[in-house]
């Protein structure tokens, strides 16, 4: 019988993903009524350093597959290096954060494996030894929980939702050595987008514009705010649409979804399609100069006035605070 | 080159979404149904290729009535021939039985590359593009935001977080659309007309060898209740002139929603 929850632990040029970590945390909270152990998965070249500090996130045993072959992500290698670990642990779940990484390469494994498969839970039923992953549907229109059934399922769960914690103890480090097949299609460079500092989808801040900046010469103020505030910067589609900013910081239904602590709207009128991005934030803050704009039936807190009159405002105000702090 | 489009006919994103009586599903009442919006990067990009380097294109969509009109936009935009999997069998599907259903579709079709949009909005999985790719042992690239192939290797650039991945394999491939892939082009009149007078091909889960291998008890992921997203509690709109406005909201965000 498969028991236990083995976690993948994503790492890009030896850096742990902090959403990886959140994943592993769930895990261990989640481990009493799943019974088993926590164990995590760590696949790359050089990586084994990164598998002792996974211990106290909650596994009590790191696999980690280390091989030159390894070095950049490709589906294949990856599908082979995980489906292998699993056969290892055989656990009744396997979980990811839900990343670019995990999205590619988590279904092919569990189609490898004929296992069952959901994206992006958001939390968690139990049902005696079951878990019932809830996660958004119709673009946050509606939530599903899912009944799983079969021995193995591959959960993955959305960044900045669930919390972290240093709940564990020491890991036993293991190595798993497999000879890496060619794969059919690889990965042959990476090259670092101009972009945010902090990862938009990980952000504990976003603050976002829209076409009520009233043009891309305006971003500097929104920048500055983001940089006040040690937030992501992101955009509705209008402005992306428009050319004002790359494709990689539109947030919403074609773009990205993110959940931080505090997203703050500026500009945006709040339609439906931008919500499905940003509706699992803890609070909202809307600025718009239009009292009737959607989006305030959405925020937290709302302020009906002129993005480039306030925003400037806002920025004055948070630097100072941490000037006093 | 033989050339797949996998599109999945979805509620429009305007609709208003309503849970129907039991709770494991939408209510489709009145529900207009199109392409899922991704797909249409990937029908697109499958006419690029053909354009390029000749060949046939075949459009394939599973699920009910539904699929006719989004089967007959695809002809309209050019794609040759278009292929209805339709079974009783097919209704409410996981994620790994769809892809085994388009596998069947697929696998012995000839076709060298299968274009698909990365999310069929609405179920929002994002799944069923590199399960295809695994059961069909092809290789894959998704959410991809360029695309370049010369008939028997494939160029692919995705974008992930802070950076983009280039990718290079050969063919056969699966190759999952992200938005910025290309600028997808509408039906002519002619286009339509056309579409209007063209055959789709029906195959149910008996032709297609998949009778008793999906659905039903061989679901792995099914919904045990649907329901609206908690309503937000009511918010609060700030009065008075910018700088009062400004520094009532530091306050609030430190000491009431503890998030400063
Ligand atoms: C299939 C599909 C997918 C989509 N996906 C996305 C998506 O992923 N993300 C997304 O964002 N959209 C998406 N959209 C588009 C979406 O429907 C909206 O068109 C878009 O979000 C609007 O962007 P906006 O709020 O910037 O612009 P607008 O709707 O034009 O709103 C601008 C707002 O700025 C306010 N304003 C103007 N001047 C000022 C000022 N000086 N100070 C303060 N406020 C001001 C106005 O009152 C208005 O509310 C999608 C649409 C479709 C059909």
């Amino acid at each position: 019988m498969s028991q236990g929850i083995l976690v993948f632990v994503e790492q890009r040029g030896g850096q742990v993903r902090k959403a990886s970590l959140e994943a592993l945390s769930e895990a261990h909270r989640r481990a009493a009524a799943v019974g088993g152990d926590v164990s995590a998965v760590l696949i790359g070249s050089g990586v084994k350093g990164l598998a002792a500090q996974l211990g106290k996130f909650g596994a009590k045993k790191v696999l980690v597959v280390d091989n030159a072959a390894l070095e950049n992500y490709s589906t294949e290698t990856f599908t082979q290096a995980l489906t292998e670990a699993v056969k290892k642990v055989s656990p009744k779940y396997v979980f990811a954060a839900c990343t670019s990484m995990a999205k590619d390469f988590i279904p092919r494994a569990a189609a490898r494996l004929d296992a069952a498969c959901v994206s992006d839970a958001m939390d968690f039923v139990t049902e005696g030894a079951n878990l019932c992953p809830v996660r958004p549907m119709y673009s946050g229109k509606t939530f599903g929980t899912y009944s799983l059934s079969g021995d193995l399922s591959f959960i993955t769960l959305r960044p900045n939702v669930f919390a972290l914690s240093e709940a564990g103890g020491d890991a036993a480090v293991e190595d798993l050595s497999l000879e890496i097949s060619a794969p059919k299609a690889k990965v042959v460079a990476v090259h670092a987008a101009e972009g945010n500092k902090v990862e938009l989808s990980e952000a504990a801040i976003v603050v976002s514009g829209g076409r009520g900046i009233k043009g891309p010469e305006n971003w500097p103020v929104l920048q500055g705010l983001c940089d006040a505030l040690g937030a992501a910067l992101g955009a509705s589609r209008a402005v992306v649409d428009a050319g004002w900013i790359d494709h990689q910081f539109q947030v919403g239904q074609t773009g990205k979804t993110v959940s931080p602590q505090l997203y703050i709207a500026c500009g945006i009128s709040g339609a439906i399609q931008h919500l499905a991005g940003m509706s699992s934030s803890k609070v909202i803050v809307a600025i718009n100069k239009d009292p009737e704009a959607p989006i305030f039936k959405h925020a937290t807190y709302g302020i009906v006035g002129d993005v480039l009159e306030v925003v400037p405002k806002l920025t004055d105000a948070v630097r100072k605070l941490h000037e006093h702090n | 080159m033989k050339i797949a489009v996998c599109v999945k006919a979805v509620p429009d994103t305007e609709a208003k979404i309503a849970i129907a009586d039991g709770k494991k599903n939408i209510d489709f009442a009145g529900v207009r149904f199109v392409t899922s919006p991704y797909d249409e990067f990937a029908i697109e990009e499958a006419l690029k290729l053909k354009e390029k380097l000749g060949g046939d294109t075949t459009v394939i969509s599973m699920g009910g009535a539904e699929c006719t009109d989004v089967l007959r936009d695809s002809l309209a935009r050019g794609i040759d021939n278009a292929v209805h999997l339709n079974d009783a069998d097919f209704a409410g599907l996981d994620t790994l039985s769809t892809a085994k259903v388009l596998a069947s579709a697929i696998k012995d079709g000839g076709y060298e590359i299968v274009f698909m949009g990365q999310q069929g909005v609405g179920g929002d999985n994002s799944q069923v593009p590199s399960m295809l790719a695994e059961l069909l042992g092809f290789a894959q690239a998704t959410m991809a935001v360029k695309f370049e192939c010369d008939g028997t290797t494939f160029k692919a650039e995705r974008e992930i977080e802070g950076a983009h991945e280039f990718i290079e394999g050969s063919l056969p491939a699966v190759i999952s659309a992200q938005k910025g892939l290309n600028e997808p082009r509408y039906p002519g009149i002619k286009g339509v007309m056309a579409a209007r007078r063209k055959e789709i091909a029906v195959k149910d889960a008996a032709a297609l060898g998949v009778k008793g291998q999906v659905g039903g008890a061989n679901l792995k992921a099914t919904i045990k209740e649907m329901a609206l997203p908690p309503e937000r509690p009511q918010g609060r709109k700030i009065e008075g002139d910018s700088d009062a406005q400004v520094s009532e909201l530091v306050k609030l965000l430190r000491s009431e929603a503890h998030v400063l």
